[in-house]
């Protein structure tokens, strides 16, 4: 479907095909109306890139910050600190739009045969911002911060599997207790931004190797950046002379701000108004699919989840569709109860989707024996955006099967440390990883912290530790699909829908590309797009 | 010792006690909301080593009433301690806080209080007439409408179609007067709105219960226009109910005003409070709460002085 759509966008760039037309088949295709008028959008953007024109200055209004925030790597945990990291640090390798790994402060890696050791060659004639040299011990450093028994950081989890680390000339080296096939993608996370001396005595001053330099800071409120004169990859990143990121958590202050043009981009548009922000003059309005997913997650070692005829029951009752179309207002796809998607590599295209069956739901639910006592689900507006409205949508089809499900509401406050993880039955939601091997190691691993279905099966461990040390592609797609299947057909998932990223763009901003990672380009818009009339 | 002084004297004692009786009120507040800093420091990424190393290090394993003390001892000495969350001065950010709030509250003050007893007067001066039912309609219009929505329908017009002032309202130091007054005409403007039915309606009230006094009758009869007796005899004494509505909604323009600040964005008090609040970080949460009780507290405590002041009575006990 997806070249389909790519061959009649080509189509209306070329004018061999209306608009109208376009927009009728796409939904032909299955695509709303309002994102085929995005995918429109965003084709003739592609089409009219011209060079990066330097100077001028972009705003930033995004939701995701507040007055408690540092700029400290390893305590990053939202949209506003994560726009600041990019501005002022990079990180030895990033993951890019194609999903590749993109070298940074490493020039180039390599592995052993057995995917055991890694050198990641740094980079030589990079300066900090405080005018020192980054070296191999910086590096060093720093992953030591975010791994020692001191640490804080979030990127603690994903270091766990590393035995040694230590510099060797102009390398750092990695040595791991298991191969892992995918662990340049774990350097790639974004809490192990590579900082001075590790960061160990100031965590937060802000001072690393990124295309700007730290200009104000006003947790809450706003983050000021000037362009760093002396940025290595200044062909590529950090074309305006200064940029502001604003702190803007309401929906509406954010469109407005958009729309007034005191602001040149966005972040997290309601997907409720999407269709009509894109009508307004001087902006558009970009959505791009990622890895994220809504979810309902139940505990699969608890009464009465620990009954799998339920579990089917409670999959075949949900009307994906329908999340999709009235959560999501197009601007997402179905889910397959299995937290990977095409938007990951190694994905196994040919798993069959899992449709809406009241038949089927009525089927498992008398199979299972249930004693008709209500199925209790808490749910909280925070859990994600629109969660209590999918909960009642989910009510109502599990009632046209006979399935009691009782709805309890949380409140936000308190919601990810006292009923997430905790409770036996709730919706959440996964921001998703960069390789199927982390989002499963993250949270369907037995002994993972965050096992939030209690999946906890020593087959599906041992798949996983093989996929991991695997480096042919064939066969690592193989075991993956082995695994997903397993999580569709037993795990304590119930995956409705994967949301796009839908972010607002001014139409005076160049640059933009679609990055399926996170929003905003994966937060680095700021530091990648310019301002055409600077 | 004059009476007055002795008066001021003990209300000001008073106040520190309330002062004191809040911040116990606000700690143990704070201690049994479900979840503790560190925890909502890391959210969803939290793991057990990560969350033990923060909870070590923050403090948060001392009992609460050694955390409270230690904390009191600090504010008596003038220091409002560090934030969990971000390991800032307090005192330093939440200073720049308290001056864009006091900033904001100023200017609604300064044309929101004028403007309502002017009209106020106006009402009393047209009573039962059509300036009368205009004013009473508009104002009491705007109070019920939701402060937000009156924020969204402003920018949306004033912003959006006119393009007249900023819907952004982020103000920073380095701005000119000037620029800080356009950057916050619309939370100005909405601010107004909110606070001036209440004090109107008081003016009004007030003014009209002192015009049925015989005195006003004498006034009527010796031939004096209805502005000048509204002037000189029935405002003066009036003013005493009017101060005290007038003190309570530059109280509200303080500390109430946390859904205008969201809806533009602006950097006071009330969100830097919410968030520091989300986030269990008790100290700032303390010092918040400290100021905000002042607040109202000293307010209030100048309502009451002034009434005094403008009651001969209260003026000169027997």
């Amino acid at each position: 479907m997806d070249d389909q759509l790519k061959y009649m966008t080509g189509q209306v760039a070329k004018g061999t095909m209306t608009r109208r037309e376009f927009v009728g088949r796409a939904a032909a295709l299955g695509v709303t109306a309002a994102v085929a008028n995005t995918m429109l959008a965003n084709s003739a953007d592609a089409a009219s890139h011209g060079t990066p024109i330097r100077g001028g200055s972009l705003k930033i209004g995004s939701s995701g910050g507040e007055s408690t925030n540092t700029l400290d790597p390893a305590l990053t945990a939202s949209e506003v600190p994560l726009d600041n990291l990019r501005h002022l640090y990079e990180s030895l390798v990033e993951v890019d739009a194609s999903g590749a790994v993109e070298p940074r402060m490493a020039e180039s890696y390599e592995a052993s045969a057995d995917a055991k050791t890694w050198a990641f060659k740094i980079r030589k004639g990079i300066q900090f911002h405080n005018g020192k040299d980054m070296t191999p011990e910086d590096v060093l450093k720093t992953m030591q911060r975010h791994s020692n028994e001191d640490s804080q950081s979030g990127a603690l989890g994903i270091m766990r599997g590393i035995s040694n680390m230590k510099v060797d000339g102009d390398n750092f080296i990695v040595e791991l207790e298991v191969g892992n096939a995918d662990l340049p993608y774990l350097m790639a996370d974004y809490h192990l931004m590579i900082q001075p001396d590790g960061g160990m005595d100031n965590p937060g001053a802000g001072i690393g190797t990124g295309p700007y330099t730290l200009e104000v800071d006003e947790p809450g409120v706003r983050h000021g950046f000037k362009r760093n004169e002396n940025y290595w990859d200044a062909d590529n990143r950090g074309f305006t002379d200064y940029n502001e990121v604003l702190v803007l958590n309401d929906a509406t202050a954010r469109t407005a701000a958009l729309q007034s043009g005191q602001v040149n981009m966005i972040n997290r548009v309601d997907p409720k108004v999407a269709a009509l922000l894109d009508r307004a003059p001087n902006l558009s309005v970009k959505s791009v699919a990622g890895r994220g997913h809504y979810v309902f997650i139940a505990h699969i070692d608890t009464a009465p989840f620990d009954n799998n005829d339920l579990r089917m029951a409670l999959k075949y009752a949900i009307n994906r569709e329908e999340m999709v179309d009235k959560i999501l207002r197009g601007y997402g796809t179905i889910g397959n109860d299995m937290p990977i998607n095409a938007s990951y590599p190694l994905f196994d295209a040919s798993i069959p989707q899992r449709e809406h069956s009241i038949e089927k739901a009525k089927e498992f639910y008398a199979k299972s024996g249930h004693d008709g006592s209500p199925i209790i689900l808490r749910v909280a507006d925070g859990a994600f955006p629109g969660a209590v409205d999918a909960a009642s949508l989910f009510q109502e089809s599990a009632k046209a099967a006979g399935i009691p499900l009782e709805i309890k509401r949380e409140p936000n406050d308190g919601y990810w440390s006292e009923v997430w993880n905790k409770q036996p039955f709730c919706a959440s939601y996964w921001g998703g990883r960069p390789v199927q091997d982390q989002m499963y190691s993250t949270a369907y691993l037995s002994t993972a912290d965050w096992n939030d279905t209690r999946w906890k099966r020593p087959e599906f461990d041992a798949m996983l530790l093989e996929a991991r040390a695997e480096l042919d592609d064939a066969k690592r797609k193989a075991i993956y699909s082995t695994m997903g299947q397993s999580l569709r057909d037993e795990g304590g998932l119930i995956l409705p829908m994967f949301n796009d990223f839908v972010d607002g763009v001014a139409s005076n901003v160049g640059g933009w590309t679609e990055d399926p990672n996170a929003e905003l380009m994966n937060n680095k818009a700021p530091i990648k797009c310019w301002v055409k009339d600077a | 010792m004059h009476p007055i002084l002795k008066l001021i004297a003990q209300r000001l004692a008073l106040g520190l006690l309330l002062l004191f009786a809040a911040s116990i009120l606000i700690f143990v507040g704070t201690s049994i909301l479900p979840g503790d800093v560190a925890q909502s420091i890391l959210g969803q990424s939290a793991t057990p080593e990560a969350l033990a190393n923060m909870r070590r290090e923050l403090g948060l394993n001392e009992p609460a009433v050694t955390r409270y003390f230690t904390w009191l001892g600090g504010v008596l000495q003038g220091d409002l301690g560090t934030a969990l969350t971000n390991g800032r001065d307090i005192a330093e950010s939440l200073g720049g806080r308290l001056k864009n709030t006091l900033f904001l509250a100023f200017w609604a003050a300064a044309i929101s209080v004028p403007l309502a007893i002017f009209l106020g007067l106006l009402a009393v001066r047209y009573k039962d007439r059509w300036p009368d039912k205009l004013i009473s309609a508009v104002t009491l219009t705007t109070i019920s409408i939701p402060e937000f929505m009156i924020g969204y329908v402003l920018i949306y017009w004033v912003a959006i179609k006119w393009r007249l002032f900023p819907s952004v309202a982020i103000i920073n130091d380095s701005m000119t007067l000037g620029a800080k007054l356009n950057a916050i005409a619309i939370p100005v403007m909405v601010l107004t709105l909110v606070v001036l039915a209440h004090m109107m309606r008081m003016t009004r009230a007030a003014i009209l219960n002192v015009m049925q006094s015989a005195y006003i009758e004498t006034a009527e009869l010796k031939g004096l226009g209805m502005l000048k007796i509204i002037r000189k005899h029935a405002f003066p004494n009036a003013i005493a109910p009017i101060v005290n509505v007038v003190m309570l909604n530059l109280a509200y323009l303080v500390v109430g005003v946390v859904v205008v600040e969201v809806v533009f964005a602006y950097p006071g008090m009330g969100q830097y409070l919410v968030d520091h609040v989300s986030k269990r970080d008790v100290p700032v949460v303390q010092a918040c709460g400290l100021i905000f009780a002042a607040v109202y507290i000293g307010l209030n405590l100048v309502a009451d002085i002034v009434s005094i002041l403008a009651n001969p009575r209260l003026r000169h006990p027997k």
